[in-house]
């Protein structure tokens, strides 16, 4: 075989993106990921959470990542480095809440676009496993949120992190070591504190990205659900695009900037006007340095956390061990997973379920609020026993699920969609 | 139409729910407003005067430095320094006491707080009435005790400018029915320097440079976040316009 020389004139024209695209299938990429993705254009308000969800993903790595530039990891550091950054670095401040208002909209935006999926069915099949991967980036949202709450260092960080590591002591036999080998030391400590930093800076932002990269694919594998839980693929027309499908380029980019444009808004009336939100983005409390000696007067997670937090206390201790209450809040993420399974309805959407499935949807949906103010309380007065209640409805919407979703009376669904918003 | 709407109802109701929470977070600890506001440069500056003379003998603000309190309340540096800085030569150091560790201890029992944070540990409201909550009780180390932080370390280092006031009791009948005398306020006992309008101006003062301490940067933010809401509202309504243009052709 001769060696032949690559000539100036063969295949090497047709400009810049040429050139990458006989080397990375770029325009490919662009084309089946965006320009030709096709959408259903009946898309409503709840479609927005999920380009939001991700914008804010991206506001947390970069404003985290400008963080991380000035922020010491140590116990006897890490407190007066916030405050460091809050006062002496540039613009600081205003870095350090974006981050700490962006924990908290991460979680509004995500729990919205969960409930968006319980709206429509969007976990149904063919769409199980992207609901999966959303289980898991929800779990490691959470992973994220306790870590990241702890880096302050601030003395509802030290006994925050002080009541959920030990529930891991709950555990039988194994409790004990297992906390201390979470710990890294016989107390909360430099060690902990160290360990949390590095899974906050590195392993789950990591792990988060690529499983938002494969919630993406296999999202545009399956194709969008819709508020009508119509599959758009089934009628195509003679061009091969589905009849009711707009490419999500320029359509959905045009109407997520929309979005975005009202998202800024509220995300930055906090941010300016109220960082710590009444004291529910920003406790009172972590403005006081970690002090193992001295117990906040009332411990609260911070509100994204307090749904399960009640679940937990909800629970009583029973044969003298209190892991049942922890292994009660970890059947309510658990049970997440399951639900493609769980429901049986011949239709996807709520416009086609019978009265069943709304009732259903709204006592969960309150439960869900009522446990979060609950976990908010101490749990004196009237809140142990609503926890209580709230904690049973929560599961029963779960439990009771394959019932109430096959026998509910449901309407006959459209072959088309219904207009667009 | 009535489906977005009933959507966007929802919305907010999810996303009002914090704020609900919070005002019922608040309830139980109502303490009179204190009325500081930190765009309020003059007292803020009296305030200033007011901490340099009477707290910072013994409490740090380690977090801020002079210099950032000449910048942010226009103060210039000669005059920082005659009137300002007492325990410190550098503009750029920051506002520690003049009190070593270990004789507080021995004094007070404890180190009195560093209070650069101590406006939001708390609040303004909070050292308002701190401040002003001081009585007689002659089973204190210090002959004095206060109503809002019952058995505090720190003297009424105030008293000669507030006077002294004398503990307010009240008969209540406990779960047996029995009358047992228990706190219900404090009332002015003796003269001090200052009438009451001028002690609770110069406490409110004092607070709201507390404020400004735990957050110099407060003011800037309130008044640039104004502008980056403009900002915004416009940008919105150029996103929809965009949006409407685009979304024509789909039907």
């Amino acid at each position: 075989m001769a060696v032949v020389p690559e000539s100036p004139e063969s295949g090497e024209s047709g400009g810049l993106l040429a050139w990458i695209d006989r080397r990375f299938p770029l325009t490919a990429l662009w084309k089946s990921q965006v320009s030709e993705y096709y959408a259903p254009k009946n898309f409503n308000f709840w479609y927005y959470f999920g380009s939001l969800a991700m914008m804010v993903l991206v506001i947390q790595l970069v404003s985290g990542i400008f963080l991380t530039m000035n922020y010491k990891p140590s116990a006897g550091e890490a407190f007066a480095s916030v405050e460091y950054i809050m006062r002496d670095v540039n613009w600081g401040w205003l870095i350090r809440y974006i981050h700490s208002t962006g924990a908290s909209a991460f979680f509004i935006v995500v729990y919205l676009h969960m409930f968006r999926a319980l709206l429509y069915g969007s976990y149904r099949k063919p769409r199980e496993l992207l609901w999966i991967f959303g289980c898991v980036i929800f779990v490691l949202l959470m992973a994220q949120g306790f870590t990241g709450y702890v880096l302050p260092w601030g003395n509802m960080s030290y006994w925050g992190a002080q009541v959920i590591v030990s529930l891991f002591g709950s555990l039988p036999v194994v409790g004990g070591s297992l906390v201390e080998w979470i710990r890294g030391d016989y107390v909360i400590a430099d060690a902990t504190l160290n360990r949390l930093f590095a899974l906050h800076v590195a392993a789950i932002p990591l792990a988060l990205i690529f499983l938002m990269i494969a919630h993406l694919m296999a999202l545009h594998e399956v194709g969008s659900n819709n508020p009508d839980g119509i599959e758009i693929k089934n009628l195509k027309g003679k061009d091969g695009h589905p009849l009711d499908g707009i490419p999500f380029h320029p359509y959905y980019t045009v109407k997520d900037v929309v979005g975005v444009a009202g998202f800024l808004l509220i995300f930055c009336g906090v941010i300016f006007f109220a960082p710590s939100f009444g004291g529910l983005f920003l406790e009172a409390p972590n403005f006081e340095p970690a002090n193992a000696l001295q117990t906040p007067p009332h411990i609260a997670p911070v509100w994204y956390f307090t749904p399960y937090y009640a679940m937990l206390r909800a629970v009583p201790s029973f044969a003298g061990t209190q892991v049942w209450g922890v292994l009660v809040m970890g059947a309510a993420i658990v049970v997440l997973f399951f639900l493609p399974w769980l429901d049986r309805s011949p239709v996807k959407s709520i416009r086609y379920r019978g009265p069943a499935y709304k009732v259903a949807l709204t006592i969960f949906s309150v439960s869900f609020i009522i446990l979060g103010v609950c976990g908010l309380k101490p749990p004196s007065g009237i809140y142990p026993l609503l926890a209580k209640i709230c904690t049973s409805l929560y599961f029963a919407f779960f439990v009771f699920m394959p019932w109430y979703s096959a026998l509910d009376k449901v309407k006959p669904v459209p072959e088309r969609v219904t207009g667009h918003a | 139409m009535m489906r977005n709407l009933w959507s966007l109802i929802a919305a907010v109701m999810v996303l009002s729910g914090p704020a609900a929470t919070a005002a019922l977070a608040a309830e139980g600890e109502a303490l009179p407003p204190s009325g500081t506001d930190i765009r309020d440069v003059e007292s803020l500056r009296r305030g200033a005067h007011n901490f340099m003379n009477y707290c910072s003998g013994c409490h740090s603000l380690k977090y801020l430095r002079y210099n950032r309190i000449g910048r942010d309340l226009q103060i210039p540096e000669a005059e920082l320094k005659a009137g300002l800085m007492f325990t410190s030569e550098k503009p750029f150091d920051t506002v520690i006491s003049a009190l070593p560790g270990a004789d507080a201890e021995a004094w007070f029992g404890k180190q009195p707080p560093d209070l650069s944070l101590i406006a939001r540990s708390k609040s303004p409201d909070y050292i308002f009435a701190y401040l002003k909550d001081y009585y007689v009780d002659k089973t204190r180390p210090w002959g004095v005790n206060n109503l809002l932080l019952p058995g505090t370390a720190m003297p009424a280092v105030l008293a000669g400018l507030q006077g002294l006031q004398k503990p307010v009791m009240k008969n209540v009948p406990d779960e047996h029915g029995n009358a047992t005398l228990v706190l219900d306020g404090v009332a002015p006992m003796t003269p001090g320097a200052m009438k009451p309008e001028e002690y609770d101006r110069f406490v409110r003062d004092t607070a709201n440079f507390l404020d400004y301490a735990a957050e110099p940067v407060k003011a800037k933010r309130q008044s640039l976040g104004v502008y980056v809401i403009a900002f915004l509202l416009v940008f919105f309504v150029l996103a929809v316009l965009l949006k409407k243009e685009y979304w024509k052709d789909v039907h």
